[in-house]
């Protein structure tokens, strides 16, 4: 899965370590799926959406 | 407990964990070697240090159970993977072992410490390719 999360956290001036602390993960998971090697959970990708700012099918996109 | 960060708090459960594993494990060095040189001829020491070593091996058990419920998404899976490779490997060739042992084709006794050595090693194998895979 695809996405546009490290664009949009250095945007906002963010570090791996502080998004990890505002949803409760790693700096190492933030690294995983912003490299789309780990497939958050549902509730981690809401945490995401609602810290980021944007709409989950914002900041993912579904690659068949 | 609930002012804490998430980086603190995983900090936190991991040091309660590796205080139950020195426990546990000195516990273990107790009772294998308490009962061959400190106290060989005592039953009621060689049975009060095993069911100390089995006490503080549930206060391990718990901690690890608490460690991985509270930690990180990411390690969940990697611990998950892990342990499910280590658990099929320990029981194929575990089985396999015991059944060369029984048909003699091993020249010594396939003891339980020789699995407790194979699964260790498969799961700190098995942690480092996940970790590679993911991190």
């Amino acid at each position: 899965m695809k996405n546009i999360i490290r664009e949009i956290r250095t945007n906002k001036g963010l570090r791996q370590e502080d998004l990890g602390e505002q949803i409760g993960v790693s700096r190492q998971t933030i690294n995983a799926i912003e490299k789309g090697k780990f497939d958050p959970s549902l509730s981690t990708a809401f945490k995401l959406s609602k810290s980021l700012g944007l709409k989950i099918e914002e900041l993912f996109q579904f690659d068949e | 407990m609930k002012d804490k960060t998430f980086t603190l708090k995983q900090k936190s459960n991991l040091k309660i964990l590796a205080y139950w594993t020195i426990a546990w494990t000195s516990s273990q060095a107790l009772v294998t070697f308490g009962s061959k040189l400190i106290w060989p001829e005592s039953t009621i020491f060689i049975i009060s240090t095993i069911l100390l070593n089995i006490g503080l091996g549930i206060g391990l058990i718990l901690a690890n159970r608490k460690y991985l419920i509270e930690g990180d998404e990411l390690e969940k899976k990697i611990a998950i993977e892990s342990m499910s490779l280590a658990l099929g490997l320990s029981i194929v060739v575990g089985l396999a072992y015991s059944s060369a042992d029984q048909a003699n084709l091993i020249p010594f006794n396939a003891e339980i410490s020789h699995l407790v050595i194979f699964t260790g090693i498969s799961i700190l194998v098995s942690i480092g390719i996940c970790r590679k895979k993911y991190l």
